[in-house]
Parts: structure tokens; C-alpha cells; sequence
């Protein structure tokens, strides 16, 4: 298995997204926003890849793709140790660690149903309550929920 | 202390988790300080002052308290209590109505079955927002008062033994309370049936404060040791079925017997109303102190509601 090739493509400007728990590879695509509006970009996912670090990861490759903190903040959510690869003619130009924000705006749906949050159209607002492993509280109802409960908008 | 810097002048008290010690402790000397001025000078202390009493949700308790504290320093109320009279009824959001209201008032004192609302309105308007609870989640001014009677009581509160039993799974009262107590290095016991117990969250908040407490399945094991028991009640609809309910609700029922060895100090606490948590023999022991907690509702609420428009520093 070791000398199989990599079977992702390589990709010439975009980014790729590291160290993706096995199995989360769908769902970062999904928070990225792009299983619905993909344009002109091509995006190569490789799920159960061998790795030295994880033992077994997740990989996605998105060309022509600039990440925002929002974007970040998602991808926190779901790989808390997620690498990520800027790529500039097909190099990697520049490496993005990932860190858990303070706080998190408008990006989580309240799991709570009886948040003002969830009754009202408004804004949602996340703080981190707890590094590691993740929990975040919300600023409304104030109800403490961990990484797998927290839903993202 | 350093509690000359401390300036509630115009802000909304909406969880017992935004005040720090310091915060808490001066809210108790003021309100104190209330209850021992001379009657000619509490009248007129917020005389002009307008507050709205705007209660989505009927609590005649809290409601009272409130236009009581407001109304006895001199100041004047408006408001509702029943929200199908009100443009709420018409389809009017909570935003626009606090927008609304902030208009003709000096401070909003509000109730609403929705979680997070009254952070909500306080965002909703630069007057002060005082939560008088927002469905499960916080109600500040029940803390505040629970912890000024059991300073009352015990002349102190740091350091103090206290024990809280019934429902402590979904009681935001016991909730917030044992929040609060940890800025107090009390030893706290909390008497629950199991499928009733303490969320972890809490006692890990508990733990990571360095506060000692224990978990107790029965009323006796901790009634002798105690100098504070706050008794609250199980509700039967939070049990999956009505065996399970009939099995544990006896258990947990207060009688005068069980008070032969307790602390003569001890006093029983309670947010009211009662069903048959405490049974009225215990109302003629000396242990009994509800009662006097549900009057302490008054000098607290005079108090924020003193602090929040800048009246006493």
C-alpha cells in the first residue's frame, strides 16, 4: 500500500485542505458553501489517504480558491487539525495554521430550539468556552454545546 | 476592594454570569444600605425615574417585586403583564417593541419564555435591561436575592456549608446559584435523584473554581452538617414516566422530624412557590426562612434598580 502513488491530483493555483479527519472530507466541502455554487473551480477530494501524522486522513484540493477567516473558522469546527496549503504555480506558497477564534459570528445555528436565536431572525454569536476539546457557549441562551453538537449555519 | 471603580450606571443586568465577585458583593451592601435609610429619603430616591414592566410571561412574584421595589423609592410604572393585550400580540418582534418602549422609559425590567431574549433587548436599546427571567436560562435577581438571604441569615456567606435538593437537572435556580456561591469557597452538597443530578457541566465549572461539593442521593445525609438547605421542587413532568416520579417524590420531602440534629444556625431556603417539597410543619420551626428570602426580593430589586440608573454609586 505504502508505494501506491498519491491519487490527488496535483492542482496549479487554489489550496488544498490537510489532515481532514477520515470521513469529514463532504463536510468541509459543504461548510466551504461549495456542494451548492462551485463556479469555475475543480475540486479533488481523496478520502482514507495513508497518513504518517494521523494514521488515516481526509484530503481536499479546491482550484481557484481563496479562503476567508469565516472559512477558517468553519473548517476549525469540523478539522481542528487541519492543514492548510495556499498554492502558487502549483507551489505551495504560503502554509495557514488554524487556531480556534474567540468567538464565533453568525457561522453556528444554535442547537438549542428554545434559543431567541432560533425564534427570531438574527445573527448567532459563538464564544469559546474551552480550547480543547472544543466547546462553545451561546451568547444568547448560554448553553454550552461540544464540536459535535454545534451545527453550522 | 477596589470597589470605588465599580459603575453600573446604565447597564443591563442579565446573567448572574456577567458579574463578577466584587459586582455581587456591592449589590448586597447596597441593597443593605437601602433597607437602613431613613423612609423620607428611600421614597424620593428614584422620584421622575419610569420603568416598564414588560412581562411576556405571567410571574406574578417577580412581577410584583419588581413594581413594589420600583414604586417604593418613589418611581412609577408602566407596562404589561399579559402579552396577548400588547402589539406583541400583533406580530410586533421583541426588537422593535424594546425600541419602542425605550422611548418612555428609564430602565425595562422584562420576563419572556424565549432563552437569550433578554440579552437580546439589551442590545436593543442603550437603557438599562433588567432580566427578570428568560424561560430555563437566567434570572439574575432571583441570585442575587437568594445570595443576600443567605448572607442575612448567616452573617457571611464564604465558607458556609450549603446543600441544594430536588430537581437540580433543569433548575436554573440552583443553576445560577451554585455559579454564584463559587466566588465564595462555600462546601456545597447537592441532594438529587439520579436521573435528576447536577449537570457535569456545572460541577466542572465547580471543580475548576477548586470549590469542594458532593453528590448525595437522600435528605438525611446531609441535613445535620449544613448551615444552608435550599429545597426547590420536582416537577413531575420532567420524568419519563409516573413510576419513576411516585418512586422518588417522597424522598425528597422536608419534614419537621428530620430537623432534630441540624445546626442551630441552619436555615431552609426555598424560590417558592412550594408544593410539597416542604411540608407546613417545618413553617413554625426556627429553620424556616422562605418566607423572609421571598421579602428579600424587594431590597434587591431597589437596589439594581438604584445602581443601573446611576442614583446611588
Amino acid at each position: 500500500m505504502s508505494d501506491r502513488p498519491y491519487k490527488v491530483f496535483k492542482i496549479k493555483e487554489g489550496v488544498v485542505i490537510d489532515h481532514i479527519p477520515v470521513g469529514k472530507a463532504l463536510k468541509v466541502v459543504n461548510v466551504l458553501g461549495l456542494g451548492r455554487k462551485i463556479g469555475n473551480s475543480i475540486i479533488t477530494l481523496g478520502m482514507n489517504l495513508e497518513s504518517k501524522k494521523m494514521g488515516r486522513k481526509d484530503v481536499v484540493k479546491i482550484e481557484k480558491k481563496e479562503l476567508s477567516q469565516d472559512d477558517l473558522n468553519k473548517i476549525v469546527l469540523i478539522a481542528p487539525e487541519a492543514s492548510i496549503n495556499i498554492i502558487k504555480n502549483e507551489k505551495v506558497a504560503e502554509k495557514v495554521s488554524i487556531h480556534v477564534p474567540a468567538k464565533f459570528d453568525n457561522l453556528i445555528q444554535c442547537p438549542n430550539p428554545k434559543c431567541i436565536t432560533r425564534n427570531y431572525e438574527m445573527r448567532s454569536l459563538f464564544i469559546t468556552a474551552k480550547k480543547e476539546p472544543l466547546q462553545v457557549k451561546c451568547h444568547y441562551c448560554e448553553k454550552v454545546f461540544g464540536r459535535d453538537e454545534a451545527d453550522l449555519l | 476592594m477596589g470597589l470605588g471603580k465599580l459603575n453600573f450606571k446604565g447597564k443591563s443586568i442579565i446573567s448572574i454570569n456577567d458579574l463578577s465577585k466584587d459586582e455581587i458583593v456591592y449589590i448586597l451592601e447596597t441593597a443593605k444600605k437601602i433597607e437602613s435609610m431613613p423612609l423620607s429619603r428611600k421614597q424620593k430616591l428614584l422620584s421622575g425615574r419610569i420603568m416598564a414592566s414588560l412581562f411576556f410571561e405571567p410571574s406574578t412574584r417577580t412581577r410584583l417585586s419588581f413594581q413594589s421595589a420600583m414604586t417604593r423609592l418613589g418611581g412609577r410604572v408602566i407596562g404589561f403583564s399579559d402579552p396577548n393585550t400588547s402589539s406583541f400580540a400583533k406580530g410586533e418582534t421583541l426588537y422593535d417593541t424594546i425600541k419602542m418602549v425605550e422611548n418612555y422609559v428609564d430602565v425595562i425590567a422584562m420576563r419572556h419564555p424565549i432563552e437569550g431574549s433578554a440579552r437580546l433587548a439589551s442590545e436593543a436599546t442603550k437603557k438599562p435591561v433588567i432580566n427578570g427571567g428568560d424561560g430555563a436560562n437566567q434570572h439574575p435577581t432571583q441570585t442575587l436575592l437568594d445570595l443576600y438571604t443567605i448572607k442575612k441569615s448567616q452573617g457571611k456567606i464564604s465558607g458556609l456549608k450549603i446543600a441544594m435538593c430536588g430537581d437540580l437537572k433543569y433548575g436554573r435556580t440552583v443553576h445560577s446559584l451554585a455559579i454564584a456561591l463559587s466566588h465564595f469557597d462555600c462546601r456545597l452538597y447537592f441532594v438529587a435523584p439520579e436521573s435528576l443530578k447536577m449537570p457535569s457541566y456545572y460541577l466542572n465549572e465547580l471543580s475548576r473554581k477548586g470549590i469542594i461539593f458532593s453528590e448525595h442521593e437522600k435528605i438525611e445525609e446531609v441535613i445535620s452538617e449544613v448551615d444552608i438547605f435550599y429545597s426547590t421542587r420536582i416537577q413531575k413532568e420532567r420524568f419519563p414516566d409516573e413510576i419513576e416520579y411516585e418512586k422518588v417524590k417522597d424522598v425528597y420531602i422536608l419534614t419537621k422530624d428530620m430537623l432534630k440534629n441540624v445546626r442551630k444556625n441552619m436555615k431552609i431556603l426555598h424560590p417558592l412557590p412550594r408544593v410539597n417539597e416542604i411540608s407546613a410543619d417545618v413553617d413554625s420551626t426556627p429553620y424556616a426562612y422562605y418566607f423572609e428570602q421571598s421579602a428579600n426580593g424587594v431590597p434587591i430589586r431597589e437596589a439594581v434598580l438604584s445602581l443601573v440608573l446611576g442614583v446611588l454609586k
